[in-house]
C-alpha cells in the first residue's frame, strides 16, 4: 500500500511516537507556534466565519460538479496544447509518467512539494527505471537526504525534525559545516537545489488548486520552487488528485486567502505560482511540453457518500496543527502519509479498513479539527460515521464491545433496570475500592486507572436523595 | 418556572453534591425543579462508538422521559449536546425528529440557562478560594456556550479566577477513548495537569462531569492538593468569606 509508512502494527506506531521525546518538543512547538498564528491571521482578515462559509460553499459546489469542471479543466488544457491523462489509480498514473519519463529519456528530475505524488509513491516508480529524483521543497529535501524518512505534516513534512537534527543530516549528507540557524540551512539547500533545477530533463509539480475555466494550476509555496521546476526543465508534469479544482479565478481568491492563513497565518505565501499550459509563442520562458495527470485513486468512490465533504479539504492542516492527539504520537503514528484528522477520515477512505481501522478512534472527538477547518468539513463527526460504518457496515468491532453496547442499549432502555444497577453499583465497586478511590479497576478500567483514580460511586444516588427530600416535603424549602 | 433536571448518569452515581447544588441553586433562583425518574443515560458512549441503531432507542426514551417539561435543564454540557444531537438521529421529516427538535428546544445546559433564560448574572455567591476552570470541549465548541461560566463565576463574592494556559485543550476524556487510547489519553490529561499547577490555583472548577473525572483522577493520583469541583457547587455557596 503505497499510502502506508513506517511499522504495520498502530499501536506499535503509536508508543514510538510517545517515546521520541525529541519529536514531540518539535511537533509541540510547532503546533503551539502555528495556532496562534492562524489565529491572529484569521482575526485580522476580520469576518473569518464569512470567509469559511464562502469557502465551504465554493468547495461543496465544485465537488457537487465535479464531472462538469474536470472536463472543462481537461477541455481548456487540450486546446493550450497540453496532454491530459486520467489515472484511475496510482499505478496507472506512474505508468503515465513513466511512459513520458522514458521518451523524454529523463535522467534527473526535479520535483516541487505534492502530497499526491507521495500517495501512488511516484519517487519510487521513477527511479525503479532509473531515474534521479530531487525533492525541491526544503522540508521534502531533508528528508529525502536522511533516508527517505516520511513526511509527519502535509504541509511541512518534516515538523517531526528539531533544527539541530536537521543541520546532523546536512552535516552527514552534504558536508555542511555551518551552524544550526535555519537561514543558513536554507541558504545552504538553495544554493545545492539551484545546480539542481538547471540540470533537470523533466520537471514535476503537484496541484494546489486547478482552475477549470483557463486550464491554469496554482501552486503555493515559500520557496519558490514551484517557479523554478515548472519553468526550467522542457518537460512539465503535474499531478493533481481529482477534487483539487475550482471553477475560476475569483474562487481561486477565496481559496488560497483561506489556505495560507489557515495553513501557516499568512496572508500569503512567499510565492503563488500559476501556470497556463506549455510555452506559448510569444512567451520567454515555461517548458515546451506540458502533461497533467489527473489521479483519481479510490477520490469517486467517496462522492455521493456520507464522506463526500472530506472531498472539499484545501490540504492546510489546520486540524492537524491543533489536534492534540497528533501533538502527542507524531505524524508517523498515523503510518499514512495523511495524518492528523483529515488523515484519520481520509487514509480508510482511500484505503480500507483492514489498513486503517484504529484511525477513526485515534480522536477524543474534542471538535478542535472541525472548529478551525477553513472550509468547515466536519471532520470530528465524520470520524463517528466511520465508527458507525465499523459497527454496523462492516462489523469489525470487537465481540466485547458488542456485547457490552448491547447490555448497555438494554439497561438505558428499562428505567428499572437503570434504578437497579446504578443502586447496585456502589456494592459492586467495593472490593475494589479503598477511601471511595479505585486505584486498580477491573476489566475496561484496568487502562483507566493505570494513571488516573477512579471514583467509586456514590451510595446514596441524587435520585434517592430527591426522592427522600420529595417525600419528607422539603421541595424549595431553602428558597 | 418549572424545570426539569437532567441529572446524566456521572452526576446521578458520582457527582452527587453537584446535582444537588444545582436542584438548590435553581429552587434559590425560582425555579420549581421536577425529577422525571425514568431518565438514564443520553446515549452518548454508545452514540460515539458508532453503535447508532442502540443510541436511536436511548433517544427514543430520553424524547419520551422528557416530552411534558417546560425546560430540560442538565449539568453536563456533552450531555445536554447529546440531546441535541437526537435531531440528527431520526430519519428527516419523521414524527421522532419533530419530538426530538421539540426537545433540543427546550434543554438547556445549566449555566446557559441561568445566564441565557433566567437572565442572572449574579447568583449571589460566595466562596473563598482560588481557582481556574476548564472549559470542557463539547460544552463550548459543540453546544457553544462559552461565556456563561466565567459571568457567572465572575460574580461570586471571595473567589478568585485564574486563566487556565492552553484552555481550549482537550483533557484526554473522549468517552472509550479514555479506555480505548489510554496510552494517548494519559499524555493529554498530564499536559492538562501541568497547566493547572502552572496556575497555582487550589480549585479546578468545571462544568462537566466526565473531564473532572478524567482529571480529577489523575490529580488525585498525583496526591495534588488541587481540588476539583463542579461549577454548581461553587454558584450554589453562599457561606462568609
Amino acid at each position: 500500500m503505497p499510502m502506508h509508512i513506517g511499522e504495520k502494527d498502530f499501536k506499535k506506531r503509536v508508543t514510538k511516537g510517545l517515546d521520541d521525546d525529541f519529536m514531540r518538543g518539535a511537533v509541540r512547538s510547532a503546533q503551539e507556534r502555528l495556532q496562534d498564528k492562524r489565529a491572529t491571521a484569521a482575526d485580522e482578515l476580520g469576518d473569518w466565519e464569512d470567509w469559511r462559509t464562502l469557502g465551504s460553499e465554493i468547495r461543496g459546489h465544485t465537488i457537487e460538479h465535479l464531472d462538469y469542471y474536470l472536463h472543462q479543466l481537461s477541455e481548456k488544457v487540450a486546446e493550450l496544447g497540453g496532454h491530459v491523462f486520467f489515472a484511475e489509480t496510482g499505478e496507472e498514473a506512474n505508468e503515465y509518467i513513466q511512459k513520458v519519463a522514458k521518451e523524454k529519456d529523463a535522467k534527473k528530475i526535479a520535483k516541487s512539494k505534492s502530497m499526491v505524488t507521495e500517495e501512488i509513491s511516484m519517487n519510487e516508480a521513477l527511479e525503479d527505471i532509473g531515474c534521479e529524483v530531487i525533492e525541491t521543497d526544503l522540508g521534502e529535501y531533508i528528508l529525502q537526504l536522511d533516508e527517505h524518512d516520511p513526511p509527519s505534516h502535509i504541509v511541512a513534512p518534516a515538523l517531526h525534525k528539531n533544527k539541530e537534527q536537521i543541520r546532523e543530516v546536512f552535516h552527514e549528507k552534504l558536508d555542511y559545516l555551518k551552524s544550526e540557524k535555519p537561514e543558513e540551512l536554507a541558504l545552504f539547500a538553495r544554493e545545492k537545489l539551484r545546480e539542481e533545477f538547471t540540470e533537470a530533463d523533466l520537471g514535476i509539480t503537484g496541484c494546489n488548486f486547478a482552475v477549470a475555466e483557463s486550464g491554469s494550476f496554482a501552486l503555493v509555496t515559500n520557496e519558490g520552487n514551484a517557479r523554478m521546476v515548472s519553468a526550467l526543465p522542457k518537460t512539465q508534469i503535474t499531478v493533481m488528485g481529482m477534487e483539487r479544482i475550482v471553477p475560476g479565478w475569483e474562487e481561486l481568491d477565496v481559496v488560497v486567502s483561506l489556505l495560507t492563513r489557515a495553513a501557516v497565518g499568512q496572508k500569503l505565501t512567499s510565492y503563488i505560482t500559476a501556470l497556463t499550459g506549455p510555452k506559448q509563442l510569444e512567451e520567454a520562458d515555461g517548458p515546451e511540453e506540458f502533461h497533467l495527470v489527473i489521479v483519481d485513486n479510490g477520490r469517486s468512490k467517496i462522492l455521493g457518500t456520507e464522506f463526500q465533504e472530506a472531498l472539499h479539504c484545501i490540504r492546510c492542516a489546520a486540524c492537524i496543527n491543533v489536534c492534540p492527539v497528533y501533538r502527542h504520537v507524531g505524524g508517523h503514528a498515523y503510518g499514512s502519509i495523511y495524518p492528523g484528522p483529515i488523515g484519520a477520515v481520509l487514509s480508510p477512505l482511500l484505503s480500507d479498513y483492514e489498513e486503517y481501522q484504529e484511525l477513526p478512534y485515534a480522536s477524543s472527538l474534542c471538535g478542535a479539527c472541525t472548529e478551525v477547518c477553513p472550509v468547515k468539513i466536519p471532520l470530528h463527526e465524520q470520524l463517528i460515521m466511520h465508527r458507525r460504518k465499523i459497527v454496523e457496515d462492516e462489523k469489525k468491532s470487537p465481540l466485547s464491545e458488542r456485547v457490552v453496547m448491547r447490555g448497555f442499549e438494554q439497561l438505558v432502555n428499562s428505567a428499572n433496570l437503570y434504578r437497579t444497577a446504578t443502586k447496585m453499583a456502589p456494592f459492586l465497586t467495593t472490593p475494589f475500592a479503598k477511601n471511595k478511590l479505585i486505584s486498580k479497576g477491573p476489566g475496561p478500567l484496568k487502562h483507566w486507572t493505570h494513571a488516573r483514580d477512579f471514583p467509586q460511586p456514590a451510595n446514596e444516588r441524587f435520585r434517592d436523595w430527591f426522592n427522600s427530600r420529595e417525600k419528607r416535603g422539603e421541595k424549595n424549602a431553602k428558597r | 418556572m418549572k424545570v426539569s433536571f437532567f441529572v446524566t448518569c456521572l452526576g446521578d452515581m458520582f457527582y452527587v453534591n453537584a446535582s444537588k447544588a444545582a436542584v438548590e441553586l435553581l429552587e434559590h433562583l425560582g425555579c420549581e425543579i421536577d425529577f422525571p425518574k425514568a431518565q438514564t443515560c443520553c446515549g452518548q458512549p454508545a452514540y460515539n462508538s458508532g453503535y447508532h441503531k442502540e443510541t436511536l432507542e436511548v433517544a427514543k426514551h430520553l424524547v419520551e422521559t422528557f416530552e411534558h417539561a417546560e425546560y430540560v435543564v442538565g449539568i453536563s454540557g456533552s450531555c445536554v449536546f447529546m440531546i441535541h444531537e437526537y435531531v440528527h438521529l431520526f430519519e428527516e421529516g419523521s414524527e421522532w425528529q419533530k419530538r426530538a427538535i421539540e426537545l433540543k428546544e427546550k434543554t438547556y445546559e445549566l449555566t446557559q440557562f441561568i445566564v441565557d433564560i433566567l437572565g442572572v448574572e449574579d447568583v449571589g455567591a460566595s466562596y473563598d478560594g482560588v481557582a481556574t476552570y476548564h472549559t470542557s470541549c463539547h460544552m463550548t465548541r459543540l453546544l457553544g456556550v462559552k461565556e456563561a461560566p466565567f459571568r457567572l463565576l465572575e460574580n461570586v463574592n471571595g473567589l478568585q479566577m485564574i486563566d487556565l494556559p492552553n484552555r481550549h485543550d482537550c483533557c484526554g476524556f473522549g468517552g472509550t477513548f479514555s479506555v480505548k487510547m489510554s496510552d494517548i489519553s494519559e499524555q493529554m490529561v498530564d499536559e492538562k495537569v501541568e497547566h493547572i499547577e502552572e496556575t497555582s490555583a487550589n480549585l479546578l472548577l468545571g462544568a462537566d462531569g466526565s473531564c473532572l473525572m478524567n482529571i480529577g483522577g489523575r490529580l488525585s493520583r498525583n496526591e495534588s492538593p488541587v481540588e476539583v469541583k463542579h461549577i454548581a457547587e461553587i454558584l450554589n455557596s453562599r457561606g462568609d468569606v
